[in-house]
C-alpha cells in the first residue's frame, strides 16, 4: 500500500487543493480509498483526516471497500425496472450473500447498481466487469451465481 | 475599532465595523433567531434562520455573515423572512427525535427556543415528518455520548474542534439525507483523535453532545482548577456535598471558559470513598485509626526531638500559597533549619538557578493571553498539548492569527501538527541547538545590538565563546540539519515578537541550568524579551509549583526569594517571627533523599508529594524512606510513599479550602471552599499550625487562610499589594509591590531584575548526557506526560473516565528499534537501566525517533522512576529524568 501511495504522491506537491485529484488518483491506482490510504493522504497534504473523509464520502465517485474481481452492475433503468430488476437484484444478493453496495469477503464478487446501462433491448441485464448478461430470469443468475458452499 | 450607526426594526443602534447584523442586534437585546452561530466562532451562514432584509437590497441577506455598515436600515421580520425561516426550521424538525422532555438540553435547548419564536405549521410538518431510521448513540467516550438522531448539523461541534482545539476529531460525512458528523471513517468518537476536552459538549445548542454526567448542579462556586500550572478558571457544581459538574469561566483571561478533559471531567477524585478520612498511625507495621489529638501530640513529640539539622521537610506544588507558607514557616521558626524543598526540584529548578544568572528572576516573563499575538512561537521541550492544554490552545489561536510555530522536540509531539517547522534533535542536545541557532543569527547579523548595548553585560565573553557551535559540528550532535536549524534561527530572530516556550524537555538534564541559559542567550541576542507577546516563558508543572516557590518553599531562600544567609533577611524574618533563624542554607529534595540514606536526616515531614514514583532512581528513595526514625505524610490519598510513613494525616482537597495558587504565568488566584473537608480531614494550612503550637510555638494562632495570607504578603515585596478583596473577581500577576499597582502582565520591560538592570549573556560549552546508550543498554529512555493523566496519577486514576481513556503505561518505540529487537505491537517487555527493571506494553509507532524510546511516569505498576538515572545538575541540583540508558528483554513465555 504505502509503495503504491508513494508512487502516487510523487506528482504532487503536497497543496491542499490537490486532495481530489489525489483521491482520485488513488482510487485509480488501487481500486477504492482504504481508511489507511486516506490517513496517509490526510498527512501527506497536512489536512485532517477527519475532512479527508468528509470529502470522499460527499462524492459518490469514491468508493471505499474494494470491487470484487467480478464487478456485477445491475441496470435499475426504466425498462430493467418494468421488467423486473429488483427481482434480478434480490435474486444476486440471494446467491452471493451480500448486499447492494458490497464486496464478498473472498473478494470474489461486489454488488453495485446503476440507473441505466444503454442495452435496453436487452432488459433485464447486468454486466459482470465487461461481458453483458441480458433477458435475465431468477434461473439464469442462479446458474450464474450459485456458488459452492 | 470604528464604529457606525445603523438602525435595526426602527431602533438606532451603534456598531463596531467588525460586528455582523446579528451581533449587533443580540448585543442590543434584539433576538434574531439562530442554530448555527457561536460568539467563538467563525460564521458560516448555514441554518438559514438569521435572514433578514435591508432597505434597498433585493431579497433576503444572511445576519451573521452580513457585517454592519453605517446608514444600514435593516428589517428582521417580514412575510418572506418567516415563511423562510419557518420552511426551514420544519425541514430540521422533520428528522429531529420529538421527545424534549427526555432530554439533557430541555429548557436550554436553542431549538426549542427558535421554535417557539418562529413557529412551525403542523399540518406541513406531519406532511414532510419522516424520520430517518434510528441512529445508534455513540457512548464510547467515557464522559459524553453522541446522539446523532437530535443533531441539526449546526456543525458547532465541528468548528468548535477545528477553531477552538485545532484536534478535528469532527468533521461532516456523507451528502444528502445522509449526512452525519462524523469522526475519520465514522468510527466511534473514542477512536477517533478526540481529547474529550468537551468543547463541542459545552456548545451543542441541542442535546446531540451531552455530558454522561448529567444532573444539574444545586449551586456552583468559582474556584481554579488543581491539575497543571495554567490555573484554568472553573465554577464546580454542588448537589448536596457532591461535586456534580466543572465548567470554566468565560470571563477569566486565563482560559475564557475554556477546559481540558481533567479540568473538566476530573472531578470525581474529590468525592471519591478512597480518601483519607481519619488520622492513621501505624503500629507494629499497620496502619491504625487514630483520633487528631493522639495523632498530632505524637507528631509535636516526635519533631521536637529531631530539631536543627536532622529534620527535613517536603512541601507540595499542589497545596495553596498560605498553606506553603506555613510549611516553611514551620521548618524554619519551629525546626530551626533551611532543609526544606518540594517537588519543584524535580521540574524547573533550572528555571530559578538559570533565568536568576541572567534575568534575575525566574519565571514566565509574559502571559498566557500574550501568545494569540506573537509571530514567531518557538517550543522547546515542551509537549505543551498534553501537559499545558489550555495554553497550547493559544498557541494554536496564534498559529490561526498568522504566527509561526517552530517545535523542537526529540518526539513528533501532537503540536508537529500545527509547526511550519519540526526539528527532532537527539535528547539532551538542546545546549548544541540553541547555541548552532545562535550562530547563525550571529553569522547572518541578525542580532539586536541597540537592545544588547542598552539592557545586556558581557555580551563580548559570550562571543567569544561560540566557535564550538559551527553548524556542522552541531549538525553532528543534534542530528538535525544544518538548513533547519538556519530556518528556525532566521524565523526566529526576524519574524518577531517571538515567544519561546519549554518545560521539562530543557529542565529534567544534567545539564538543565545550561539549557535554560541558552534560552536566555537566544532570546537576550535577538532583543526578544521585555517586550509583550516576546519573552522567555517556562511553563511550570502543578497548580501552585510558582507560589510554593514564591512562598519559600526552597532551602535557599525566605518568602519572595530572600536569601537565607542575608544578614539584613534574616533581621527581617525574625523580627516578624519573633525566633532566631538558622542561616545555613538547607539542602535540596534530593540531597534530603540522600542525607536520609546517610542517616543524618532522620524526620521527614512531607505534603502531598509521591516520591516514590515521582523522583529518579526511586527504588533507592524506598530504600531511603525505610531508615526514616519518624514520617510524617500529610495528604488527600493513601500514596505510594505514604505507605511507608508512621502517621499518615488526611488534608482537606483543594475544593475543601480557601486560599491561593500562583499561575504559570504568576497570576495569583483565589482558589474557594465548595464543600466540607472529606471526613476528618482539615485544610494543610491548619494542621501545620496545630502541630506548631503543640510544639509550643508562637506565631501559628491563624483562623483563616486570609490571616495567612497577610503575613506573607507583608514579607514578600512582589506580593505586598495583593489581597483578597482585590483578587475576588481576578487575579493579579506578580510583581505587585503596592494595593493601586496594577500587577505586571510581562516582565523585564525597562529593566531586568539583576542587581545591574542589565541581563547578563553567560558562555557555554556543550555537555553531555550523564548516562548515553551502549552495548550493553542500547536505547535511550526519555520520559513523557499524558494528556489524561496528572504526575503520579494519585487523583487522576482516581476518575474512571480519565482511566478509561488512557488504562496502562505504554513503552513508545519507533518501528526499526520494535524490528531489531523483535518486539510486536502490544507485546509485553522487561525494560531494564542499570538501576532497575519494570514490565511494559509496547506500542510501535514513528513519533519515536529511531533508537529513542519513552514512558510516562503516570502507573504505579510500571515505575518508570525506577529505571531513571539520578546524576543532578551541579546547580539546580535536578535529577536527569528525560535522558537514561535501558535495554529491552522479551519475555519468555
Amino acid at each position: 500500500m504505502q509503495e503504491c501511495l508513494d508512487k502516487v504522491f510523487k506528482n504532487y506537491k503536497g497543496n491542499v487543493e490537490e486532495l481530489i485529484p489525489l483521491l482520485q488518483n488513488v482510487q485509480e491506482e488501487s481500486g477504492f480509498l482504504s481508511d489507511c490510504a486516506m490517513s496517509e493522504i490526510a498527512k501527506f497534504l497536512r489536512v485532517p483526516k477527519s475532512k479527508v473523509y468528509g470529502v470522499a464520502t460527499f462524492y459518490a465517485q469514491f468508493r471505499f471497500k474494494p470491487k470484487g474481481r467480478n464487478h456485477i452492475m445491475l441496470c435499475r433503468g426504466t425498462a430493467c425496472h418494468v421488467k423486473g430488476a429488483p427481482r434480478i437484484l434480490e435474486e444476486i444478493e440471494k446467491n452471493l450473500e451480500i448486499k447492494e453496495g458490497e464486496t464478498s469477503a473472498d473478494l470474489e464478487y461486489s454488488i453495485e447498481s446503476v440507473a441505466c446501462i444503454g442495452a435496453c433491448s436487452l432488459a433485464p441485464c447486468i454486466t459482470v466487469n465487461e461481458k453483458v448478461h441480458a433477458d435475465l430470469t431468477p434461473q439464469k443468475i442462479e446458474n450464474l451465481f450459485k456458488r459452492k458452499k | 475599532m470604528s464604529k457606525v450607526n445603523l438602525i435595526i426594526d426602527g431602533i438606532k443602534i451603534v456598531a463596531e465595523t467588525s460586528n455582523t447584523i446579528l451581533e449587533a442586534a443580540l448585543e442590543n437585546n434584539i433576538y434574531i433567531p439562530n442554530l448555527c452561530h457561536h460568539q467563538d466562532l467563525d460564521p458560516v451562514g448555514v441554518c438559514r434562520m438569521c435572514m433578514v432584509e435591508i432597505e434597498g437590497k433585493p431579497g433576503q441577506i444572511i445576519a451573521c455573515k452580513t457585517y454592519v455598515e453605517d446608514g444600514m436600515r435593516v428589517k428582521t421580520e417580514s412575510e418572506d423572512i418567516s415563511l423562510i425561516r419557518r420552511v426551514s426550521l420544519e425541514l430540521i424538525h422533520a428528522n429531529h427525535t420529538q421527545d424534549c422532555s427526555n432530554c439533557f438540553q430541555n429548557n436550554q435547548c436553542e431549538l426549542q427556543k427558535v421554535t417557539a419564536f418562529v413557529g412551525i405549521d403542523e399540518d406541513r410538518f406531519r406532511r414532510i415528518r419522516k424520520t430517518r431510521p434510528f441512529i445508534e448513540i455513540d457512548t464510547s467516550n467515557p464522559f459524553f455520548n453522541l446522539d446523532h438522531n437530535k443533531c441539526i448539523l449546526c456543525g458547532i461541534c465541528v468548528r468548535t474542534c477545528d477553531e477552538v482545539q485545532g484536534v478535528n476529531a469532527l468533521d461532516y460525512g456523507k451528502r444528502g439525507f445522509e449526512t452525519l458528523i462524523s469522526t475519520f471513517a465514522n468510527r466511534p468518537i473514542i477512536e477517533s483523535e478526540c481529547e474529550s476536552c468537551g468543547e463541542c459538549v459545552t456548545r451543542c445548542p441541542v442535546g446531540a453532545l451531552y455530558p454522561k454526567n448529567n444532573q444539574v448542579p444545586s449551586r456552583e462556586v468559582k474556584t481554579i482548577c488543581s491539575y497543571c500550572g495554567v490555573g484554568c478558571n472553573i465554577f464546580l457544581g454542588v448537589r448536596g456535598d457532591i461535586i456534580v459538574s466543572s465548567r470554566g469561566d468565560r470571563d477569566s483571561i486565563v482560559n475564557k471558559g475554556r477546559l481540558c478533559v481533567k479540568g473538566r471531567f476530573g472531578y470525581d477524585f474529590i468525592n471519591h470513598p478512597d480518601r483519607l478520612k481519619v488520622p492513621l498511625i501505624k503500629k507494629n507495621g499497620e496502619f491504625v485509626e487514630a483520633t487528631w489529638d493522639e495523632a498530632l501530640d505524637l507528631i509535636a513529640e516526635k519533631f521536637s526531638a529531631r530539631k536543627n539539622e536532622k529534620f527535613a521537610s517536603f512541601s507540595s506544588a499542589r497545596i495553596t500559597n498560605e498553606e506553603n507558607y506555613a510549611v516553611q514557616k514551620f521548618a524554619r521558626a519551629v525546626m530551626g533549619t533551611n532543609n526544606i524543598d518540594h517537588c519543584a526540584r524535580l521540574c524547573h529548578a533550572p528555571t530559578v538557578s538559570g533565568l536568576a544568572q541572567t534575568f534575575g528572576s525566574g519565571a514566565m516573563t509574559n502571559s498566557i493571553d500574550e501568545f494569540a499575538n506573537a509571530r514567531t512561537i518557538f517550543s522547546i521541550g515542551s509537549n505543551t498539548t498534553a501537559a499545558h492544554p489550555i495554553i497550547a490552545l493559544h498557541i494554536k489561536k496564534a498559529k490561526r492569527n498568522g504566527a509561526k510555530i517552530i517545535v523542537a522536540n526529540p518526539k513528533e509531539i501532537d503540536l508537529c501538527k500545527h509547526a511550519d517547522l519540526f526539528i527532532q534533535h537527539y535528547p539532551g542536545t538542546d545546549v548544541a541547538l540553541l547555541l548552532g541557532m545562535i550562530r547563525v543569527i550571529v553569522d547572518e547579523k541578525l542580532v539586536d545590538n541597540k537592545f544588547i548595548e542598552e539592557r545586556c553585560e558581557n555580551y563580548d565573553e559570550f562571543m567569544n565563546s561560540l566557535e564550538d557551535f559551527s553548524l556542522e559540528n552541531v549538525e553532528k550532535i543534534t542530528g538535525v540539519s544544518k538548513e533547519k536549524i538556519a530556518e528556525a534561527a532566521r524565523k526566529y530572530a526576524t519574524n518577531t515578537p517571538s515567544s519561546i516556550v519549554y518545560a521539562m524537555g530543557i529542565t529534567q538534564h544534567s545539564h538543565g541550568t545550561d539549557n535554560v541559559i541558552a534560552i536566555s542567550n537566544l532570546a537576550l541576542l535577538t532583543g526578544n524579551i521585555g517586550k509583550e507577546s516576546s519573552g522567555v516563558n517556562p511553563l511550570r508543572g502543578q497548580n501552585n509549583v510558582q507560589g510554593a516557590c514564591d512562598m519559600g518553599a526552597l532551602p535557599n531562600v525566605f518568602p519572595g526569594y530572600q536569601k537565607v544567609n542575608d544578614r539584613a533577611v534574616i533581621d527581617k524574618f525574625e523580627k516578624a517571627w519573633g525566633v532566631k533563624l538558622n542561616d545555613t542554607i538547607g539542602i535540596t529534595h534530593t540531597e534530603i533523599i540522600t542525607a536520609i540514606e546517610h542517616g543524618s536526616i532522620k524526620a521527614l515531614y512531607q505534603v502531598g508529594e509521591n516520591p516514590v514514583l515521582s523522583e529518579a532512581d526511586a527504588n533507592h528513595v524506598k530504600k531511603a524512606l525505610q531508615k526514616l526514625d519518624f514520617f510524617v505524610v500529610q495528604d488527600i490519598f493513601m500514596t505510594e510513599t505514604a505507605q511507608y510513613a508512621d502517621v499518615v494525616l488526611p488534608a482537606a482537597s483543594f475544593a475543601e479550602k480557601d486560599g491561593t495558587f500562583t499561575n504559570t504565568e504568576r497570576r495569583v488566584q483565589r482558589v474557594r471552599k465548595v464543600i466540607e473537608p472529606i471526613g476528618e480531614s482539615k485544610p494543610d494550612w491548619w494542621i501545620t499550625s496545630e502541630i506548631a503550637k503543640r510544639m509550643g510555638a508562637k506565631g501559628f494562632d491563624y483562623t483563616s487562610a486570609e490571616e495567612i495570607a497577610k503575613e506573607a504578603s507583608a514579607l514578600v515585596p512582589a506580593y505586598a499589594g495583593i489581597t483578597y478583596d482585590r483578587i475576588e473577581k481576578e487575579g493579579l500577576q506578580w510583581p505587585c509591590p503596592t494595593k493601586d499597582h496594577p500587577g505586571t502582565k510581562f516582565l523585564h520591560k525597562e529593566r531586568f531584575a539583576t542587581p545591574s538592570g542589565k541581563a547578563k549573556f553567560v558562555p557555554l560549552t556543550y555537555k553531555i548526557s550523564a548516562e548515553l546508550p551502549d552495548s550493553e543498554y542500547p536505547l535511550l529512555l526519555t520520559t513523557d506526560r499524558s494528556l489524561y493523566h496528572y504526575h503520579t496519577s494519585t487523583m487522576t486514576r482516581k476518575v474512571k473516565g480519565l482511566r478509561v481513556l488512557n488504562e496502562e503505561e505504554l513503552l513508545k518505540i519507533n518501528p526499526a528499534d520494535a524490528k531489531a529487537f523483535g518486539i510486536d505491537d502490544g507485546e509485553i517487555v522487561k525494560v531494564l537501566s542499570r538501576r532497575g527493571e519494570v514490565t511494559v506494553k509496547t506500542q510501535i509507532t514513528d513519533i519515536c525517533q529511531k533508537g529513542v524510546v519513552s514512558m510516562t511516569f503516570h502507573f504505579f505498576e510500571t515505575p518508570t522512576n525506577e529505571l531513571t538515572n539520578c546524576a543532578v545538575d551541579p546547580i539546580a541540583k535536578i535529577p536527569e529524568t528525560k535522558v537514561c540508558a535501558i535495554r529491552i528483554e522479551k519475555i519468555e513465555k
